[in-house]
């Protein structure tokens, strides 16, 4: 038990890894799903764990160096506030997930090889506990691939219910691995300058050795540090599908079969956003990013731009797992706001709407797989009057809603609350005008679906459906009753997305 | 010019890249945009591998008899070892799904795809 202890930021990382490849191996007839559940909770209890640890300690960090290799010779995975954040989110998104994929996925890929499915997920969900918890910047990128592969052959699955599923995988592999090579390049730029990979060594050697000589006469190192910072930014901008670079998202989500869109829609975007925010407040500095280069005014354009274009094209959808994945954009757009504005309420706006719209739009996306499962479609003609007909998964979906628009007393409505007192803080008035228009188009595009869901009629000659089966309805209900429940007593979430935020931005606990 | 020559490392990286970027947004033949991708993958390698060369170094082995002696950087070599891997994989998925696009639709053009799915919505 001291061993598992003291080596618990490796083990959650190497867990689902080793247990992926076991699963590969003899994960048939069912054994899969069982080790794939096992994994994940255990996974969940570790972060957990973690995020106790480091709350308690006195530091705020958790370090820990592989294979006892001092950092930065060696690579080192470091646990803060933020991170351990995170890190519960992906772990607590997928342990629900990964309960509800198994009637889904069964029901959409060939049962003989559902074990390679389950190893994939396992393997997804290395990828992205690893970014997560990474302090080295190459590290990150070799993560970043592993979720990133394993995501393309999972969307790439839905290709037994539409053929497109295909095309939309090997689009989202060129853009995504453009985005990563792009991630790649720029860290060689940063290489050359300060000669380190590890992340706070470099933003050591930045600041302490390369900055203060941009004020002489004899700037050091001036272009490069610019070129590979841009180059990570738009790598990174590419995976958190930051508008105008989403275009691999909408079509992904969409053909995706329904626990995978579920998974994504609530993790992968959400720890390309941490990625950002870890560049740009941790690696780079904000008095670089911000002060100098305004990277917050490209980013404000760009979020405000996603929130607008966002809903509004998911407004204009007529499948509904369309018009969730451009909705996802328009709530990408209000986290990137929220870290933009670069002060303690916008980061913990940022980190508070991370974890209420994976709670959120993971919910949404398990209800609409349960209509995908009971009657084979997601378009807005086969939701017409189900509100009667799935009671509970149609209630779980419309809490959702309400949490999209940021109704009072849902989750959503507390990022909002965090997001426009920090435009006010800064001055940011249209901003915070903008993310108002965002919530009305919410409305109305929310509002759209739940007026076929309720108030609209079933075709008479539709075949009879029954509610959803427990294993599926359960989790649904889970996510969606959290977003209800963080909506009404936001006190623990918005206590360790304001420990983050602070602790990113230096000014104490 | 001598300036110009004397980065030609950084040149060949650079067309590279290039070459590998254009096709990737040009070509409609999903083969050759994955062919493409993996020439944009091979330009940062070069990159990284010409970063840890220096002129006249040696080996990074310790060599007693020569104190002197100027080493060149072996990190990035290794890194790129890794990211050798990541290529290989990439590509590798990127032909499985490939496979799998001729199977279903019967063309690898991304424009007969274009055109199949817009007569299937019509």
């Amino acid at each position: 038990m001291e061993l598992v202890h003291k080596n618990l930021p490796a083990l959650i990382v190497v867990l689902p890894l080793c247990m992926g490849l076991i699963t590969s191996i003899i994960g048939r007839r069912g054994l899969g799903w069982w080790l794939a559940m096992g994994t994940t909770s255990a996974v969940l209890a570790m972060s957990v764990q973690l995020l106790v640890n480091v709350l308690e300690s006195g530091t705020q960090t958790v370090t820990y160096v592989m294979g006892s290799w001092p950092v930065p010779f060696g690579i080192g995975y470091v646990v803060d506030p933020l991170n351990a954040a995170v890190l519960l989110i992906v772990s607590m998104i997928a342990t629900v997930v990964t309960l509800y994929a198994r009637k889904s996925i069964a029901s959409e890929i060939d049962p003989r090889r559902l074990h390679f499915f389950y190893a994939l997920w396992l393997f997804c969900m290395t990828g992205l506990l690893g970014i997560t918890i990474t302090g080295d910047a190459f590290n990150l990128y070799v993560l970043l691939e592993i979720s990133s592969l394993s995501t393309y052959t999972l969307v790439a699955l839905g290709r037994n219910r539409n053929r497109r599923a295909l095309t939309a995988a090997i689009n989202y592999l060129v853009l995504g691995s453009i985005g990563a090579n792009f991630y790649l390049l720029g860290i060689a730029y940063l290489y050359q300058v300060t000669g380190s990979l590890n992340i706070a060594d470099i933003h050591h050697i930045l600041t302490t050795q390369v900055f203060p000589t941009w004020s002489t006469d004899a700037p050091m190192y001036r272009t490069t540090v610019f070129v590979g910072f841009a180059l990570m930014a738009v790598g990174l901008s590419l995976k958190l599908a930051l508008f105008p670079l989403h275009g691999w998202l909408p079509n992904a989500y969409t053909y995706a079969p329904s626990s995978v869109s579920a998974l994504l829609a609530s993790t992968a975007t959400k720890v390309g956003a941490y990625a950002f925010i870890r560049v740009l407040f941790t690696l780079v500095g904000v008095n670089f990013a911000f002060k100098l280069l305004h990277t917050d005014t490209v980013l404000m354009i760009s979020a405000g731009a996603a929130i607008l274009m966002g809903s509004w094209l998911a407004f204009r959808q007529t499948n509904i797992k369309k018009l969730l994945a451009y909705s996802s954009i328009g709530q990408i757009g209000y986290i990137t706001l929220g870290f933009a504005l670069g002060n303690v309420n916008g980061l913990t706006a940022s980190v508070i709407h991370l974890f209420n719209h994976a709670l959120t739009k993971g919910g949404m996306f398990m209800a609409l797989g349960i209509v995908a499962y009971r009657t084979g479609h997601t378009r807005l003609q086969d939701l017409q009057g189900l509100g009667r007909k799935l009671p509970f998964t149609m209630a779980a979906f419309t809490a959702g809603g309400l949490g999209l628009i940021g109704v009072p007393l849902t989750a959503g409505f507390v990022s909002k609350w965090y997001l426009v007192s920090a435009c006010f803080e800064q001055g940011r008035y249209e901003m915070a005008a903008i993310v108002l228009v965002g919530s009305l188009i919410a409305l109305l595009y929310t509002w759209k679906v739940v007026e076929a869901i309720y108030f609209g009629k079933r075709p008479e000659d539709a075949p009879a459906i029954k509610e959803a089966p427990i294993t599926m309805l359960v989790p649904t209900l889970l996510l969606a009753g959290a977003s209800i429940y963080f909506g009404i007593d936001a006190s623990t979430s918005s206590r360790i997305a304001t420990a983050a935020a602070k602790f990113l931005l230096g000014v104490g606990p | 010019m001598q300036k110009v020559l004397d980065h030609y490392n950084y040149w060949v990286c650079i067309i590279l890249m290039m070459i590998g970027f254009y096709g990737v947004i040009a070509k409609t033949n999903l083969v050759k945009k994955a062919l493409s991708l993996s020439l944009f993958q091979t330009g940062v390698l070069v990159f990284y591998i010409s970063i840890g060369k220096i002129d006249g170094g040696t080996g990074p082995v310790l060599d007693p008899r020569n104190p002197e002696a100027i080493y060149s950087n072996p990190l990035p070599h290794a890194l790129m070892l890794t990211a050798i891997v990541v290529g290989v994989a990439t590509l590798s998925v990127a032909m499985a799904i490939i496979v799998n696009i001729r199977e279903r639709y019967g063309t690898i053009d991304e424009r007969d795809i274009e055109d199949m799915e817009h007569l299937a919505e019509e």
